[in-house]
């Protein structure tokens, strides 16, 4: 018997306890089950607070007032509009931080001198709170679209530049000098073979980092936009309307996870390899 | 084909690795270099590929210095050996792809080779669905493919079980002995050094030179038979002992 099946066998015999067996596997049918209650139960439970009123309305407004503020900000058209802008500012100063991350840290990763003259300044820039920049970047680049790319861009580069770094180093030694033996040269070991082999870490990366983005674009929207789901949230605090800043986060909410998932199933498409 | 290796030393710091080491090699030729940990053994190999530079000494392959790494010295690896995202026949095709060769001859060349290795059914496998004893056929196939004069091999069995690495050793004694490969062999088993090669140096340790040189004349067409004849017992028992006495702790 193995170590998992044994586990497994004296789990069943302890009931829900074994669920907290170390090394026990529950069923499919078990985990989808609890990943079904981790979202079903908390929506239950503000129904219910919300139904028996055991807070007022205007601070916990009810599943249902959010439902009807969300479906009317949809057909009015704001909430499109507030998702294409926020997305498109994270899209946009999350690429050009991982267009340039990306290389660097893979230079970085496999050449010393390179990491030398990068990573201190590095290392110390990206304990600068992104945030902190804002009056700044609204200095240089005024009030439009630029400083939020702009603060983005900023408040993500470093951490991919060093992620990408780690992931470059776990490239096999072997893999690289074989390479080299087959005849090839520096840009075809650094693409084909570095950046190869680093590609499921380097989406992983990506995936973890665009999280910041997706936070901060929501704090540059609060200084100064005209539309985005976090100046939505802004206004309607101004109005009190609770209901609305309760939708506009759940949106928040699913388009991150949106945004998750499509990098995990980007990561098994293109590395079926490392799956 | 003629490599020749002349007073080659080495030192990482003030630490000599190796100690003006000298020998050489003609084509067809299959060498072995023993030693334990600490001989410098698997740095002679790096040396020759390309992948370090002597500190002194010289490595010449038909009177040209060794420079760095070329695909005329085919290199293979005891571990990760292979490029995991790539099925058996891509990571034989690799190689020639860096070199550019025509799609149709790369094509042609991948088939012959993974046939020569005896994995054509093997072509369309990821390295992890592969055994390990295949993952280094891929590996000396992938090798091959690039036309080397010469095969270094570092410990290319080292992390196989000891059943499947004597399949591999008569595997790759009957692709020595069909094909004509000049091979030189780096391992720390001196009856894998015995059943392979036609030549054998012993390299000891602190720093590594070569303190005992061996011909091996002996039958090798059944190696079953081979591995328990008496000639064989006896010279492995004498190398053996040759390299008991080398360490310090034992003797």
């Amino acid at each position: 018997m193995t170590a998992t099946a044994a586990a497994a066998s004296k789990g069943r015999s302890n009931g829900l306890l074994s669920l907290f067996t170390l090394g026990a596997m529950p069923s499919k049918a078990v985990r989808g089950g609890l990943q079904v209650a981790s979202l079903l139960v908390p929506l239950l439970l503000w129904t219910a607070i919300a139904s028996l009123g055991l807070v007022d309305e205007k601070f916990l407004p009810s599943p249902q007032a959010v439902f009807r503020s969300l479906a009317s900000m949809a057909e009015s058209g704001i909430l499109f509009q507030d998702i294409v802008a926020s997305t498109g500012r994270v899209f946009g100063g999350f690429l050009l931080a991982t267009l340039l991350a990306v290389p660097i840290g893979i230079c970085m990763g496999v050449y010393p001198a390179i990491c030398a003259i990068c990573e201190p300044l590095i290392a110390m820039l990206r304990y600068m709170p992104a945030a902190a920049f804002i009056p700044l970047l609204i200095i240089y680049l005024g009030i439009g679209e630029e400083p939020k790319i702009a603060l983005i861009f900023l408040g993500t580069i470093y951490f991919n530049i060093l992620m990408v770094m780690d992931a470059v180093k776990f490239v096999p030694k072997e893999l690289i000098e074989t390479t080299l033996t087959l005849g090839g040269r520096s840009r075809q070991v650094l693409v084909q073979v570095v950046a190869r082999y680093s590609l499921p870490s380097i989406i992983d990366t990506l995936r973890i980092n665009i999280a910041t983005s997706w936070n901060l674009v929501v704090v540059a929207e609060l200084v100064a936009a005209e539309v985005g789901l976090g100046k939505r949230i802004q206004l309607a605090q101004r109005f009190f309307r609770t209901d609305q800043i309760f939708a506009e986060l759940i949106v928040l909410g699913l388009i991150g996870f949106a945004i998750d998932m499509g990098f995990r199933l980007l990561l098994r498409l293109s590395c079926k390899w490392a799956v | 084909m003629e490599l020749i290796v002349n007073n080659l030393s080495k030192r990482f710091g003030e630490k000599l690795i190796l100690d003006h080491l000298s020998f050489s090699m003609k084509s067809g030729d299959f060498m072995a270099l023993v030693g334990s940990s600490g001989s410098g053994k698997s740095t002679i190999l790096r040396l020759i590929a390309g992948l370090d530079q002597p500190s002194s000494g010289s490595i010449t392959v038909d009177g040209t210095p060794v420079s760095g790494p070329g695909p005329d010295r085919g290199m293979v690896f005891q571990k990760y050996s292979l490029y995991p995202w790539l099925n058996a026949a891509e990571n034989v095709a690799f190689g020639m792809r860096l070199q550019r060769m025509k799609a149709a001859e790369i094509k042609e060349r991948t088939a012959y080779f993974l046939e020569v290795v005896g994995l054509s059914d093997a072509a369309t496998k990821l390295p992890r669905e592969l055994s390990g004893g295949m993952q280094q056929r891929v590996a000396i196939a992938r090798a091959l493919a690039t036309n080397p004069s010469i095969l270094l091999l570092d410990e290319p069995f080292g992390a196989l079980d000891l059943q499947i690495r004597e399949s591999m050793q008569d595997f790759l004694l009957k692709l020595w002995q069909r094909t004509g490969l000049t091979v030189l062999l780096i391992t720390h088993d001196v009856e894998e050094a015995l059943v392979l090669a036609q030549r054998v140096h012993v390299l000891a340790p602190n720093p590594g030179r070569i303190i005992r040189s061996l011909d091996v004349d002996l039958d090798k067409t059944d190696l079953d038979q081979l591995r328990l004849s008496s000639d064989f017992l006896s010279m492995r028992r004498s190398l053996s002992a040759t390299m008991r006495e080398l360490e310090p702790a034992l003797s």
